[in-house]
């Protein structure tokens, strides 16, 4: 037995917020000579317009095609060249950033991590280049039934409210967009306040704090908006329906929910362990024993809960084929309606609370499993 | 950090055992020789079925003990079937792992196959296969391996035919099972945090006493050398081409399969062997990357092969851009393909190619689930030495080598070209 047994606490992170505002974690790990990076900054979709839906996620991913300093192709060529990888990504209240590298060339990482953030170019034509590509994107997006399914379901439970909107807009909002647009978004989002960057791996914590203020601690942005306020989602007052015909597909996609409590909420634990009971537990849960196991009907079929900031949803998903698609909607709600009447067993509840302490352990095994705790 | 422990027990079952010592988890994959290649006509997707059923109980482990006992633990269990095999892996927190090692000794051999989970497990096979059927790379996928192989094995896809799934028997898959689920067909590997020797010791006690079978025969139909190229479209609701190509390939176990390996990177971009973890590198500095989404010809290309027991395929899948057809982008990846023919890639190409894969290794063993994978994983087609002496093999490879590779298997006659092509797209609400 040897070291690096606990599980990741206060007493082997390391917590460190620069005086920009940029909060530091990070963890040791020498198993492996290698180290994950990950982090965000509020620079969601949130700020996105109705017409330009999908300016946070056509921004973040051109911050790596072409800098100040280097050129898209230099920036890829000194990252794949050491089998290094870092990207960005936007979600609805952030950008989000992720990479790896063997340790020794993790300064590089935080080089570029830095340049993308504060000195993109967003040049003419590889902006066109990526526009095409997420245009492909969302064209493959419009015969996907899993994708399709959970559009329509958002549409209809966040009625009204921003939590409606898919990151990565529509193919006329994602047309609108203009490379003003994208450096105007950039300059105004982006900047250290509320910027979270954690790294954990085969390097010290004096390290990281080290390179992450050689490259990012004198960065400021006196513009930089507050967080908007969310509006209140209005609960529906009776269940509503909407079905998406997409003509020659062999199998339907479900869902089923409402919304549920946003990560801070005190509710957020109880419905989490409720959640694992309903669709998760063993072969996923109540649902997939009754959808998969006794009818076999599906595949795939369990309840998840989404939770971030705001209100999160909890729902079904299944995919059936289409001639049971009524069959499966029932047995959905009435395990639903069997749920919510009458709870769960006590001996359910044991099963998952031990679940969810147990399986600790694993979901620390690598480096990319702790970041994610961050 | 210990060596590598290997021993056969008396009833053939191989175990391979390493001590990783570096988190309080052990992993536990047991691998049987069996896969989609020893399926004849008829009975195709029958070793898939058969892993199913492995999960529906025995009468010690019944089916909603077994599950909710792993989940009870902290435990993550899965298994997968392939062309050449199929395993069962249970990663545990360490004082665990003993109710996975009953689990897995219990179900070599008293598995029930009860025929109303047989008939119930039926319906599941076949919407996993629909769902399968409702993307488009999964079509113009299979109709391509249907293309490829015409006598072997490897021309159905592990899920198997809507036709034998629709007829298999119960007793089909208990026979399967019984023929090939004998520790004599079987390898077991565990790595983590444990002691050798009182490992070793409870494998035996519950391993050892599991009689051995006749060895379970492979189906060997080997494919003819291809008389020229195939070219064939598939035709499905969608709004996006896909150009898919594939080359018949070596088996992981000949020497070209490094040179290959090297080849795809340059190519495609690396592609990553790990199962678990590993994480991909981008390549958006190969090729085909620079010749066709650079220029506007495609939006994505991947490359990529698996390693296999017999030869398999090669296979670039590309996706059309929006406004240019498949074949343009055709043409200019048969021009990059001529490039490296022509002419071998520079050492410096060559030895960034093998940093890539050395990064990756080392992404890979972050995770003690993936290096139990490897332990094993490695026997299916060749033994563990192709693991550990990987990267040395990869860093000898030369730049007269690769090209040598794109000279030999990558010609217009070894190929497949298949299109998806899109009909009546849109759909609405």
């Amino acid at each position: 037995m040897s070291a690096n047994h606990s599980l990741p606490g206060p007493d082997n992170i390391t917590r460190v917020m620069l005086p920009n505002g940029i909060t530091i974690l990070t963890r040791s790990n020498f198993n492996s000579p290698s180290a994950t990076l990950s982090g965000y900054l509020n620079a969601g979709s949130l700020f996105d317009s109705d017409e330009k839906l999908g300016l946070a996620d056509f921004t973040t991913s051109a911050l790596m095609r072409g800098t100040e300093r280097h050129t898209f192709e230099q920036i890829y060529d000194s990252l794949e060249s050491v089998g290094a990888s870092l990207g960005f990504s936007a979600g609805t209240h952030t950008a989000g950033f992720s990479g790896r590298a063997l340790v020794e060339d993790l300064p590089l990482l935080f080089e570029l991590l830095a340049e993308a953030l504060r000195t993109p170019t967003f040049p003419e034509d590889e902006i066109e280049r990526l526009r095409s590509q997420l245009l492909t994107g969302l064209a493959i997006r419009a015969q996907d039934t899993g994708d399709m399914a959970s559009m329509a379901f958002d549409k209809l439970i966040f009625a009204g409210h921003p939590y409606s909107r898919p990151d990565d807009g529509y193919p006329e909002t994602v047309r609108a967009i203009r490379r003003k647009d994208m450096v105007d978004f950039r300059h105004r989002t982006f900047g250290p306040q509320g910027m979270t960057i954690a790294v954990v791996g085969a390097v010290e914590a004096g390290f990281v704090v080290e390179q992450v203020s050689r490259v990012l601690g004198d960065w400021q942005n006196t513009q930089q908006p507050l967080v908007p306020e969310l509006p209140p989602v209005r609960a529906l007052k009776k269940a509503r329906r909407k079905n998406v015909r997409l003509p020659g597909k062999s199998q339907s996609d479900i869902m089923v929910g409402a919304v549920g409590p946003s990560r801070h909420a005190p509710e957020y634990m109880p419905a989490s362990l409720g959640n694992s009971v309903l669709g998760q537990f063993g072969m996923m849960g109540r649902i997939g024993d009754v959808v998969r196991e006794q009818s076999g009907l599906a595949y795939y079929a369990y309840s998840s809960l989404s939770a971030g900031a705001g209100p999160g949803t909890w729902e079904v998903s299944a995919g059936v084929n289409p001639a049971n698609v009524e069959k499966a909607i029932e047995l959905i709600l009435a395990e639903l309606k069997l749920f919510v009447e009458k709870g769960v067993t006590k001996e359910e509840l044991q099963d998952s609370q031990d679940n969810f302490v147990g399986r600790l352990p694993l979901s620390m095994e690598s480096n990319g499993g702790v970041t994610a705790w961050a | 950090m210990t060596d590598l422990t290997q021993v056969t027990l008396k009833n053939g079952l191989k175990v391979l055992l390493k001590e990783i010592h570096t988190a309080p988890l052990i992993s536990h994959w047991l691998w049987y020789r069996v896969g989609s290649k020893d399926e004849p006509t008829g009975k195709t997707g029958i070793s898939h079925w058969v892993e199913h059923m492995q999960f529906k109980g025995t009468p010690q482990f019944p089916a909603s003990v077994l599950d909710k006992a792993i989940a009870r633990e902290g435990g993550q269990w899965n298994a997968f079937t392939f062309m050449d095999w199929t395993t069962y892996y249970e990663t545990m927190p360490a004082d665990k792992i003993d109710l996975a090692l009953r689990l897995e000794a219990d179900r070599m051999a008293n598995s029930i196959f009860d025929l109303e989970e047989v008939e119930s497990e039926r319906t599941v096979i076949i919407a996993e296969r629909e769902g399968s059927e409702n993307e488009p790379l999964s079509l113009l996928g299979e109709a391509i391996q249907h293309a490829a192989f015409r006598i072997h094995p490897y021309h159905h896809e592990v899920i198997g035919d809507m036709a034998d799934l629709r007829t298999i028997t119960r007793d089909d898959l208990y026979n399967h099972y019984r023929s090939y689920y004998v520790p004599n067909n079987a390898v077991l590997a565990v790595a983590g945090d444990f002691e050798t020797k009182k490992m070793l010791a409870r494998i035996k006690e519950l391993f050892e006493p599991i009689k051995a079978g006749p060895t379970p025969p492979r189906l060997k139909r080997p494919e003819p050398e291809p008389v020229g190229e195939i070219r064939l479209t598939v035709e499905g609701p969608e709004e996006t081409a896909y150009l898919q190509v594939s080359y018949r390939a070596p088996g992981a176990s000949d020497p070209d399969f490094y040179p290959l390996a090297v080849l795809d990177s340059l190519l495609a971009g690396p592609s990553n062997l790990n199962m678990f973890g590993g994480g991909g590198v981008s390549n958006k500095t190969s090729r085909l990357y620079r010749a066709l989404i650079d220029k506007g010809l495609a939006v994505s290309v991947h490359g990529g092969s698996s390693a296999t027991i017999d030869p398999f395929l090669y296979t670039f899948v590309i996706t059309a851009h929006p406004e240019k057809t498949p074949e343009i982008a055709l043409a200019a990846l048969d021009a990059e393909i001529k490039r490296i023919q022509d002419e071998p890639p520079s050492a410096e190409d060559v030895a960034r190619a093998i940093k890539q894969a050395r990064a990756m290794f080392a992404f890979g063993t972050e995770n003690i689930t993936n290096q139990a994978f490897w332990l094993a994983y490695a026997e299916m087609f060749a033994d563990y030495s192709w693991f550990t002496s990987y990267l040395a093999r990869l860093a000898a490879v030369t730049p007269a080598e690769v090209q040598r590779a794109a000279q030999t298997y990558l010609r217009t006659k070894n190929r497949i070209v298949g299109i998806y092509l899109p009909v009546d797209g849109g759909g609405d609400e």
